[in-house]
């Protein structure tokens, strides 16, 4: 047999895919240097291959400030609450649209579709939550997007999937449905209860359009909510509650390029080390997704 | 005779099935319980939005209320429809979905096949979890990053550019008109194509085997394989793929446009969705963003049933 040489194609799509990773591996490393800079190297900028003179004391200051640790309480209250309340509930639907003997059960899974296609858009929506009272509530976080159509169509289909048999010998012996559900379906469910609880949390980790809209306190705002309000509107206050503070702004310790990075990753952190771990139970969730959809 | 005697019995077993439903809420009644949740939610959050729209014809005033307010008929889409600012958001929208449909569509199909040819693992599955790392991160998070490195002034793409490759001058990625769409789709394709490549990626691994070894045996290049097995294997997948953002081209990508535009760049930048958002929310102008909102929405539904229909038809599959 002979011996298959490196051809140029080959080469070049090597080439090409490390390319692409690079850009994505130095723009992250290039802000972690960005992150660990003293002002002076910060603020003259150019890419930044290897930390120079690091110093921490731009995660000192983020660390210091009080937005962001409210910022991380607040995320982990919506994160925490909604996935519990929305994955339970979702699911729960979904069981009962998964019998075919529900009473009219085509024109419930066309109510619930339909929401996908249309909607009333932004301010009929945001006024409903307003009039509702829950501006400024961590409910306003939660509820306005409580079920997902999609999800719920995805879960659906698996519990479709289920034996019904041992369901009726259940019945027999006497189950209640919600018994059956939370005792026999939910725990046969674990691949699809995961792999959409982890889609929620992301969600919710991600979310900062609701925050925006919703929530003027800033003692609710999330963490989204904190790092726009400091990298794109660049309000100085928030890091910076007091004016000797922003005096220290100037001085040679801290640069806002630096500080901004450092945000930046005090905010990302969680996923960035979550992601090694739970990538693959999202790839095999979109797999989930396109099966018979 | 027979035909409308069919027809009728057809018409009655519908009305029987129909009725049966109301007695059937009762006899699972355990299961009408737990299904309530979803229905007031769907009907408090979905549907009374929609019942919302309304304010589309009326001059809405928040002292006076939805059903207070004044009918104005059309008043709110002519008003909208002359303004310049409108007509520039829709131009924007389209724009920028074209060219993300253009370029951001073919890439994670040249991505997969790209990968398809890796014959180290380690290497496969080193770049398939960076790549799909940024999918993770939100829009607030990457405006954050790249603000920073394309920053006109010190920004690392800049000083590459400047260093490397000897520009004189340094580029406003998001401060230009000339830069920002060109910015857009670029920022979009790094954070999505790793991610949508997964689709294709997963289409190719189901493609039988025997098929490549016939071929090799046949005497196949690796190119003829991938131009002769692999692109045919992928071409439904491809055409419903591109059906479907054919559907979605009204959403030219909020969370992206809005972290990342700002006043100088509105010329290019400003889209339906950012538009909606400053008039409605910023402006107060409630019945005019929900005329836009709604034109947007009718046109969106047209298109996305419209080419889901048609995704159906074409291949058995469709979103739902």
């Amino acid at each position: 047999m002979k011996r298959a040489k490196p051809s140029f194609g080959k080469l070049l799509i090597y080439l090409m895919l490390t390319l692409l990773s690079a850009t994505i591996v130095i723009a992250f490393w290039h802000l972690l240097n960005l992150s660990l800079s003293p002002s002076y190297i910060a603020t003259k900028g150019g890419l930044l291959l290897y930390p120079k003179d690091a110093t921490l004391d731009n995660y000192a200051r983020v660390i210091d400030n009080r937005y962001i640790w409210m910022g991380y309480k607040n995320t982990l209250i919506r994160t925490v609450i909604g996935t519990v309340l929305q994955l339970f509930f979702t699911s729960m639907g979904a069981y009962v649209l998964s019998k075919r003997f529900f009473p009219h059960r085509t024109f419930w899974t066309l109510f619930i579709v339909f929401t996908m296609f249309f909607s009333g858009g932004l301010i009929p929506s945001y006024l409903v939550v307003k009039n509702l009272g829950l501006l400024n509530t961590y409910a306003s976080m939660i509820l306005p997007g409580f079920i997902s159509a999609y999800n719920l169509v995805i879960m659906r289909n698996y519990f479709q999937s289920l034996p019904e048999e041992i369901e009726e010998s259940c019945l027999i012996d006497g189950a209640g449905r919600l018994r059956i559900f939370l005792q026999f379906v939910l725990p046969l469910s674990k691949p699809i209860l995961a792999t959409v609880a982890l889609w929620l949390v992301v969600g919710h980790w991600n979310s900062w359009f609701d925050v925006l809209i919703y929530i003027s306190d800033d003692t609710k705002f999330t963490l989204q909510i904190v790092l726009r309000r400091i990298i794109i509107t660049g309000s100085k206050e928030i890091l910076d509650t007091s004016a000797a503070a922003n005096a220290a702004e100037m001085d040679s310790v801290v640069s806002s390029e630096g500080l901004k990075a450092a945000c930046i990753y005090v905010t990302t952190l969680p996923i960035l080390c979550a992601y090694p771990f739970v990538q693959k139970f999202f790839v095999k969730g979109i797999m989930i997704g396109s099966l018979k959809g | 005779m027979t035909v409308s005697g069919a027809r009728t019995s057809r018409q009655q077993s519908a009305l029987r099935r129909f009725a049966y439903g109301f007695t059937g809420y009762k006899k699972h009644l355990a299961l009408t319980l737990m299904f309530l949740p979803v229905v007031v939610y769907f009907i408090i959050f979905k549907y009374v939005p929609m019942a919302g729209i309304v304010i589309a014809f009326k001059n809405y005033k928040i002292s006076q209320g939805i059903f207070g307010s004044a009918w104005v008929g059309l008043d709110n889409f002519t008003k909208a429809f002359s303004t310049p600012t409108f007509a520039r958001s829709v131009k924007n929208t389209l724009a920028i979905s074209g060219l993300k449909l253009l370029f951001g569509f073919p890439a994670p199909i040249i991505l997969a096949l790209m990968l398809n040819e890796v014959t180290h693992a380690r290497f496969k599955k080193t770049v398939q979890t960076i790549s799909y790392l940024p999918h993770f991160l939100s829009w607030v998070v990457l405006a954050g990053m790249f603000q920073q490195l394309l920053s006109p002034n010190n920004g690392a793409v800049n000083a590459v550019l400047r260093d490397v490759f000897g520009l004189q001058e340094s580029i406003y990625f998001l401060g230009s008109n000339k830069y920002f769409r060109g910015t857009l789709i670029v920022t979009d394709i790094w954070k999505n194509v790793g991610w949508s490549s997964i689709l294709y990626l997963a289409t190719i691994s189901g493609i039988d085997p025997a098929l490549y070894e016939a071929a090799t045996v046949d005497g196949a290049t690796r190119w003829q394989c991938t131009r002769y097995i692999t692109i045919p294997s992928l071409v439904s997948t491809i055409v419903v793929m591109l059906i479907l953002s054919i559907g979605s081209i009204m959403d030219a990508g909020f969370d992206q446009v809005f972290n990342l535009y700002n006043s100088a760049v509105y010329q290019t930048g400003d889209i339906i969705d950012t538009y909606v958002y400053r008039y409605g929310l910023g402006d107060m102008k409630y019945s005019l963003a929900t005329a836009v909102g709604l034109f947007k929405n009718v046109i969106a539904f047209v298109l996305v049933v419209g080419t889901n229909l048609i995704a159906r038809r074409l291949s058995g599959e469709g979103i739902w």
